[in-house]
């Protein structure tokens, strides 16, 4: 690696290769251990069905519920916010629905540059919200471990990079991308290690406890 | 061809002498000036400085090219100005344009470099067998490239490596590089290296290097990559007529749709412009006729180096090299295997702790008590 072009190619090409092997075994593994430690087994008589109310706390449990919204209406905004943001960022950004229908031959439309940049900003003003909130939040600063700065320092440096290399505010370019590039390959190693993970396992969650509550009859 | 020492005449009588006006080289000053981003007032001392310039000695070294550079630089358009510098420097050896052939030919370098010890500017194209290489991959009357290379450079002043090849390995030194090529600033550390890349490079920034060199007495300023700034300072992609297409989002997606026929974007067609830094999309080609994008096909990024692996020319830049949906299924399924055996043990494990189970009687823990 001796120069930026080099840097560049290494993070599209070994580097990349290397993070996606790691994320796809880490994510398969816990996933696979998951499902086949599964629950314990439940020998009382169901009341009703599994599967319907399973499926529909999956979709529910997105909205929060009016008692925690007004306990933490902060969280529930702010963290609808960015969560949107991100998402909107990493699927419907030109380059990255160009990545992965090189990568798995699924395509989607993708929203104009302007709108994304617009939503990246916005995604990164919330991240440091989230920040500061968790650094003042006499809760919240006394519950956080190593692994929340982490998580947040990471995810905040992957969308940081991607809106630093769009705007080419550092330059050589390949630099800025390898960097972006980088940052979400860093992402990936840590995701299903870290409480990341639950990008996956949330569905699974809600999945189980819908189920649960409806096997028992009560709402979800 | 006759063995020359550099010539008596200076560059401004040399062009007089070509039929060249006073406005026509007055007119190739400003244009170089402005080229290299030097302020207006620098035109008549680019002026002054050429008309009673020496003529320098030239050694153009060819070597693992396609001479494709040669013919940019000579052949762009009959006849120009940057042709007309070219030819008029004191070219003391040149295998494509030199008459002379065998035993004679290399006297003449030899001889050019014994006139002009320690003045004499090298100009490389093509990429160069490395020293652990086979010498016999590329020879020239029976010497290595290697050595005639070193040989060669061991009095000049500076050494101009013209064309990717000799900048950064090129073609020859793609994966998975058979020759061992290798760039010239790879294996010339003591002298000073000028890459002007590109696959060809732009005729004028040979003659801008030359023009800088003659004027100042110095090599332009230059890039990370041994680059002239004021040529490789800025990317295809921040000079693109196109640009605004690509900040709007409007995309051409086939060669041949709506978005293509009407000009926009070439990113998801491939276009390495973001990352490649050159200057066609202001001096263009052909006398500045137009340029790739401009004729309706992406930028290869060919001034870039390692442009031949740098995936493929049609895929757009943000998507990896080598990684496959089919690569990512089989570590998802070893995954899920470490998983399963993960969760064997598990099961066993307690199993285990199960079948192994002594329950404790209150009296027993109270007798502890």
């Amino acid at each position: 690696m001796s120069g930026s072009m080099e840097f560049l190619l290494w993070t599209k090409g070994p580097m990349f290769d290397i993070a996606l092997a790691i994320f796809a075994i880490g994510l398969f593994a816990r996933l696979a251990e998951i499902f086949l430690l599964g629950r314990k087994p439940n020998y009382a008589e169901p009341r009703a069905g599994e599967w319907l109310p399973g499926l529909r706390t999956v979709f529910t449990r997105t909205i929060a519920d009016p008692g925690t919204f007004q306990r933490a209406s902060f969280n529930v905004v702010v963290g609808w916010v960015w969560h949107i943001g991100f998402l909107i960022a990493l699927l419907l950004f030109v380059p990255h629905a160009e990545l992965i229908k090189g990568l798995f031959g699924i395509a989607w439309p993708a929203l104009p540059n302007p709108v994304v940049d617009l939503v990246t900003a916005i995604t990164l003003i919330a991240l440091v919200a989230t920040l500061v909130h968790r650094l003042t939040h006499p809760v919240k600063q006394r519950i956080s471990t190593i692994e929340d700065y982490l998580v947040w320092t990471v995810v905040f440096l992957v969308v940081l990079t991607g809106y630093l290399a769009y705007h080419r505010l550092v330059n050589p370019y390949p630099v800025a991308l390898g960097m972006h590039i980088l940052m979400a390959e860093i992402l990936l190693i840590i995701l299903p290690f870290t409480k990341l993970t639950h990008i996956f396992t949330t569905f699974i969650a809600r999945w189980y406890n819908g189920a649960a509550f409806g096997r028992k009859g009560v709402q979800s | 061809m006759p063995v020359r020492k550099t010539p008596d005449k200076t560059l401004g009588e040399s062009l007089r002498d070509h039929g060249l006006s006073r406005r026509g080289f007055l007119k190739f000053c400003a244009a170089t000036a402005s080229m290299m981003a030097l302020p207006p007032s620098m035109v008549p001392v680019i002026a002054a400085a050429l008309d009673a310039a020496r003529r320098p000695s030239v050694i153009w070294l060819s070597f693992q090219e396609c001479t494709g550079c040669t013919e940019s630089l000579t052949r762009s358009h009959a006849p120009t100005l940057e042709d007309l510098i070219l030819n008029i420097i004191s070219l003391d050896y040149h295998h494509t344009l030199q008459a002379a052939a065998g035993e004679a030919a290399e006297e003449a370098r030899l001889q050019a470099m014994e006139d002009n010890k320690g003045e004499y500017l090298v100009i490389v194209d093509g990429s160069i067998p490395g020293p652990d290489s086979n010498p016999g991959f590329s020879t020239v009357a029976g010497q290595s490239n290697y050595d005639i290379l070193m040989e060669t450079v061991e009095h000049a002043a500076a050494v101009i490596a013209v064309g990717t090849c000799a900048a950064f390995g090129g073609l020859p030194q793609a994966n998975p590089n058979p020759t061992g090529a290798r760039s010239v600033m790879d294996l010339v550390k003591d002298k000073p290296v000028i890459n002007v890349s590109g696959c060809p490079p732009i005729p004028m920034v040979i003659t801008g290097v030359l023009t800088h060199y003659l004027t100042f007495g110095r090599l332009p300023e230059l890039d990370a990559y041994h680059r002239p700034l004021a040529f490789f300072g800025q990317s295809i992609h921040d000079r693109c007529y196109r640009r605004p297409f690509y900040d709007r989002g409007l995309f051409a997606e086939s060669f041949d749709d709506e978005g293509a026929k009407l000009g926009w974007c070439l990113y998801r067609l491939g276009c390495k412009g973001p990352s490649t830094y050159n200057a066609c999309a202001t001096m263009k080609w052909n006398d500045g006729t137009s340029w790739p994008i401009e004729s309706g096909h992406p930028c290869l990024g060919c001034s870039e180096p390692s442009f031949w692996d740098a995936g493929g020319f049609y895929e757009p830049l943000s998507v990896p090299i080598t990684a496959t949906s089919g690569a990512i299924l089989a570590a998802g399924a070893l995954g899920a295997v470490v998983g399963g055996a993960a969760t064997v043990l598990a099961k066993k494990e307690t199993k285990t702790i199960v079948a192994h189970r002594q329950p404790v009687t209150v009296e027993e823990l109270e007798d502890k008590l």
